[in-house]
């Protein structure tokens, strides 16, 4: 199925968002824009990575689909109903929809809450009433990421359990409620590398057998390939490049791509043997972005004169769409 | 005991008495390392690499039980020092840290260049106006501008700061640098910079490096050689170029192809199970009860077996 | 339950706290024999009580157990009545009158004299009252003639007030002069230890008229714990005491510190003004002068234990211990699980109190243990200077009215110390705990 013939589940439209700056809590101080001018579609069942630094803005686009941020311009269209518009009840029926696998799996699970309540609670939230189907559910869950049998872990509390366990668990909660699309979070840079490629497997497992979008954000490249469909590619709030999993690994047209590319290494002897071209500098400031391209300051193949003064449109080049001048 | 290498560790046990009972976190560490060379100890969590930071540098905490081995730094003996000749002659004198999440173990209310001045004016007994000309051209050594010398820490991105924590365990002039996970927390493109940096110190300042990670893809950019660490023992030493083509040990072997590769079309794998707790390792080869190549004579610990100048540790290679 | 089993074992390892416990299991105990052997409405009027209650206890007399400690022993304090058999009493009735003969022997076992000593007569007659000649018998052989005297229906015979007898026994008091050894030196005054007897003899004049008498020995010692001087049995404000402090201290800080948590928790969560708002608060109300309010609102208003009560956590909720609490939950607020609680729908009330709470009871918990005997000895130090409940027998009390009546300045120590020493034990035991629980729960809280 490609992408034409899926709908669209989320409609990410010139999304801003800026929190204020407030100087002792009274004086306002500017603005740091997080996301700043992000438009994307993801249909149902697809699988997406959101790839970029700290800082890039990814963990505040994420917070705002899951409706915890609200946009400050633009809209989050989910099967056209405006996220930041709704709230209350709306809002919490909008949140069963959407599952959430955070980063740390042991902070992600409430020390105090054993493995059974941990489950529970989003369906206790979302009003269901009824133990036995709680319960049933529950046992689904568990079966599903396979922590089985069920009863060896409902009682225990998430320090008893292996990371790899408690990652578990996180995805078991994030499904439970049977969503439509999941939020991952860096689901397993936490995790020691030879557990990370069985949780990844296990989403996918998951992904393909509910046919549930996914939004896998990492900033590890080497994972994308192995669970994504597409790519995006953010930097300082914007997205520079959108393409296809093989584009981007074989064909990477932004120059912060090709960094990337290049910064990421496989494993071989003779890496310590060559010294990696990388760009200088740091990612900027939110506060005051660069003018113009935000990443021109550090980037190889500035044209002057254009990349500091005006901002890219996104351009077509292949099978990806970047926004850089390098492609007009 | 050849004393043309640098590093020589053999045997190197540190168990920690806890409420539970002893943690047998380092047990029976070797490995060598020559001048200008870069080793990396490779291990997942729950390995006992963050101890073995401690013990090389004997940075320990107050419930030891054992701690015992023999490490030979430039041909002497380290582990009969006492404490006092220990610290004049060898913790930051010939052999110094960059401690986990160094970055974020800076003093926030002293200068980034006092705080690179201050091992120097310690160990060395150097005046002030000194150390911190010694910082400044450590500064340089590590990309960091020379004015960032009247920073404080808060000002400073982790990048920046991780490069300050490797100026201060270079101010002194070591032999040897131990870096525990100097690039968890960092961006690609950050931990890629910090590697060049790495790169051309081990060149330039002639000085070698012990690098503790789980990152294997990552260690590769340093490694002359690679030593597997596995519930606190060292199951293979190698070099680096025959390790990253073809690992000899069994958990070496998984360990590398649940490698995710960004450029290969190759499907990763992954362990099932987990390690062995280092409160009471199993007898035999702790790897066993992971391994899929396990046979009956592994419930003996097997020894080190030497293949042509590798080290490993399991009975496959049993003469 | 294998977490509170884990719970024990822990402070097993801490002996200090495993006495505080013993101590405290005790105090509880204690309070609940208390509370049922004697019944808060018997105990508040028994305090209440005037010499109705109290006739047959001495004044300011020492506890009984001090006689193991002194060489010489001092009396104690015994009765006889009549009128319930004690004593023999016979009667011989003819020709229209009734001869009454009672003898009360006794053994009085001590060197010392007695504090005082009282016939209380009651007598049944229409018309005609009953006349009694009384006598004393000593050990030594003397036979003393107390007095002769008619009696009405209720007649109290106190020996030390009738002059008659002062003049006869040559003005020696006659609790010294009929138990005096005459053999001893008169500089020295002892007593004879030995049988005594009284002898009542009475002639009632009618045929269904009668006379009992209850003889009281007034002795320097009573009870367990001594009296005051009201007469009243200190042990009842000793017992009492213990159920009134726990529930003051364990009302007080249980109620301030959940209140106070929850504040916290509110203000914290919701940030904005709602947090500006509370610190505020927080921030006058420790600058307010705590007991110089309670004092006025004792003053002025009530005195009470309830109000004073009420006052106190009112006082307390916006104490300086949200501070620290809010800089728990600022760092909680930030944990991940909260986040993804949000992400599914976790309304704010229910992450409040079922994610941000349970999350702060461990480091709640010591400081509350040891909030118990501060409040305890709020209660004592508010009733010292004056402002304490008016009825109820606390441990404060017995302090406040030994100091006054001058027991320290008369000896009578054991009417300030014991009271001080069980304020003591209390307070010692749960500082004991809180701290060993401090020791236990902060080290995990590390880990946040």
């Amino acid at each position: 199925m490609t992408d034409t013939q899926r709908e669209v589940l989320l409609s990410i439209q010139d999304l801003h968002v800026w929190f204020e700056l407030r100087r002792f809590g009274f004086s306002h101080a500017g603005y740091v824009k997080a996301v700043d001018g992000v438009t994307f579609d993801l249909h149902y069942g697809e699988t997406i990575a959101i790839v970029g630094e700290s800082g890039c803005g990814k963990s505040s686009l994420m917070k705002t689909i899951l409706g915890i941020n609200k946009p400050t311009k633009g809209k989050v269209m989910f099967k056209d109903q405006s996220i930041g518009e709704i709230g209350g009840e709306e809002l919490r029926q909008y949140r069963a929809q959407v599952g959430y696998v955070q980063q740390d799996p042991f902070g992600a699970l409430a020390p105090f809450m054993n493995i059974q309540r941990i489950l529970e609670e989003p369906l206790v939230i979302q009003g269901i009433k009824d133990p036995a189907e709680r319960e049933r559910r529950v046992r689904k869950a568990m079966e599903e990421v396979k922590l089985t049998p069920p009863d060896d872990f409902l009682q225990k509390f998430p320090h008893m359990l292996s990371g790899g366990q408690q990652q578990r668990v996180v995805i078991a909660r994030a499904i439970i409620l049977e969503p439509k699309l999941i939020v991952a979070d860096e689901p397993v840079s936490m995790l020691d590398a030879s557990v990370r490629v069985e949780i990844l497997r296990l989403l996918r497992g998951l992904q393909e057998k509910y046919q549930m979008a996914v939004i896998y954000i990492t900033h590890d490249l080497s994972t994308v390939r192995y669970f994504s469909e597409r790519v995006f590619v953010m930097y300082a709030g914007n997205m520079v490049e959108k393409a296809p999993v093989e584009s981007i690994v074989h064909n990477s047209k932004h120059p912060y791509t090709s960094a990337l590319m290049e910064a990421t290494a496989d494993p071989d002897a003779n890496n310590a043997l060559v010294y990696r071209e990388l760009p200088a500098g740091e990612p900027p400031s939110l506060v005051s972005p660069p003018a113009g391209c935000r990443f021109h300051p550090r980037c190889p193949k500035m044209i002057d004169g254009e990349c500091n003064v005006n901002k890219p449109p996104e351009f077509s080049a292949d099978a990806a769409v970047v926004s850089c001048w390098l492609y007009k | 005991m050849a004393s043309d290498k640098l590093l020589s560790i053999q045997d190197l046990v540190l168990h920690f008495k806890t409420q539970r009972g002893p943690v047998q976190a380092v047990d029976g560490v070797f490995f060598d390392l020559g001048y200008k060379e870069a080793v990396v100890v490779l291990g997942e969590s729950g390995c006992g690499k963050s101890s073995l930071a401690k013990a090389l540098l004997r940075l320990l905490p107050r419930n030891v039980s054992r701690y015992d081995g023999k490490v030979y730094l430039e041909g002497q003996e380290i582990m009969g020092m006492d404490e006092e000749q220990y610290r004049q002659n060898v913790r930051w004198v010939r052999m110094s840290l960059v401690p986990q999440a160094a970055m974020n173990s800076l003093n926030p209310v002293m200068k980034v260049g006092d705080q690179v001045a201050e091992p120097m004016m310690a160990h060395h007994g150097v005046k002030k106006e000194e150390a911190l000309i010694q910082a400044a051209k450590m500064f340089q050594h590590v990309g960091v501008p020379v004015d960032f010398l009247d920073r404080y820490a808060f000002e400073l991105s982790g990048g920046m700061r991780q490069r300050v924590a490797i100026a201060m365990s270079l101010v002194t002039a070591p032999a040897l640098v131990v870096l525990d996970e100097p690039t968890s927390a960092l961006d690609v493109l950050t931990q890629a910079n910090i590697f060049n940096v790495l790169k051309r110190l081990k060149k330039e300042l002639e000085v070698s490096f012990v690098l503790i990670t789980h990152d294997i893809a990552t260690s590769s950019e340093l490694a002359d050689r690679v030593a597997v660490m596995y519930a606190g023992q060292i199951v293979e030493v190698s070099d680096a170029h025959r390790f990253f083509n073809e690992p000899l040990h069994p958990y070496s072997r998984m360990l590398m192809a649940s490698v995710p590769r960004l450029r290969a079309d190759v499907e990763p794998d992954f362990i099932t199970g987990q390690p062995p707790s280092l409160l009471n390792p199993p007898t035999g080869c702790r790897f066993a009860d992971r391994c899929p190549k396990r046979f009956a004579k592994c419930s003996e610990e097997p020894p080190v077996f030497n293949i042509d100048g590798i080290q490993v540790k399991c009975w496959l290679y049993n003469g | 339950m294998k977490s509170m089993k884990r719970f024990f074992a822990e402070i097993a390892q801490y002996p200090s706290a495993v006495f505080g416990m013993v101590l405290i299991f005790a105090l509880f105990a204690f309070s609940l024999y208390t509370v049922i052997a004697l019944p808060y409405n018997e105990a508040i009027s028994l305090w209440r009580g005037d010499e109705n209650v109290w006739y047959r206890t001495p004044k300011v007399a020492q506890p009984r157990w001090i006689n193991w400690f002194l060489k010489e022993d001092l009396p104690e304090t015994f009765w006889f009545n009549s009128a319930n058999g004690e004593g023999t009493k016979t009667e011989e009735f003819s020709n229209g009158t009734n001869k009454i003969f009672i003898s009360m022997p006794f053994d009085y076992n001590s060197k010392d004299f007695p504090q005082e000593l009282s016939i209380y007569f009651t007598s049944t007659f229409e018309q005609k009252q009953p006349f009694v000649s009384v006598k004393m018998l000593t050990p030594d052989g003397r036979e003393i003639n107390i007095g002769s005297f008619a009696v009405g229906k209720t007649f109290t015979y106190r020996f030390s007030q009738d002059p008659k007898l002062q003049r006869r026994l040559k003005n020696i008091s006659p609790e010294q002069s009929l138990f005096m050894d005459l053999t001893a030196d008169p500089l020295v005054p002892q007593a004879v230890p030995g049988r005594y007897e009284l002898q009542i003899e009475g002639v009632a004049f009618e045929e269904n008229s009668t006379v009992d008498a209850e003889f009281i020995v007034y002795g320097k010692v009573y009870g367990w714990a001594g009296t005051d001087h009201r007469r009243r049995d200190i042990s009842i404000a000793l017992m009492w005491g213990a159920p009134i402090a726990l529930a003051f201290g364990f009302l007080t800080a249980i109620g301030t510190s959940i209140t106070t948590m929850i504040i916290a928790a509110f203000g914290t969560w919701y940030g904005g003004w709602i947090d500006e708002v509370i610190q505020r608060i927080t921030e006058i109300n420790l600058i307010l002068p705590f007991l110089s309010i309670l004092i006025m609102i004792g003053t002025f208003y009530s005195r009470s234990l309830w109000t004073m009560l009420v006052a106190v956590i009112a006082l307390s909720i916006f104490g300086g211990s949200i501070k620290g609490f809010r800089a728990i939950f600022l760092q909680i607020k930030e944990a991940p699980y909260v986040e993804a609680a949000r992400a599914y729908g976790a309304s704010n009330m229910r992450i409040i109190m079922q994610y941000l709470v349970p999350r702060i009871i461990p480091l709640l918990i010591p400081q509350l243990v040891i909030l118990i005997p501060s409040n305890v000895f709020l209660e004592s130090s508010l009733t010292l200077i004056g402002l304490g409940d008016p009825i109820l027998p606390t441990w404060g009390k017995l302090i406040q009215e030994g100091v006054r009546n001058g027991a320290l300045v008369q000896g009578q120590y054991y009417w300030v110390l014991e009271p001080s020493l069980i304020l003591l034990a209390t307070g010692l035991s749960f500082a004991l705990v809180g701290f060993s629980l401090d020791r236990i729960f902060n080290p995990r809280l590390r880990g946040m």
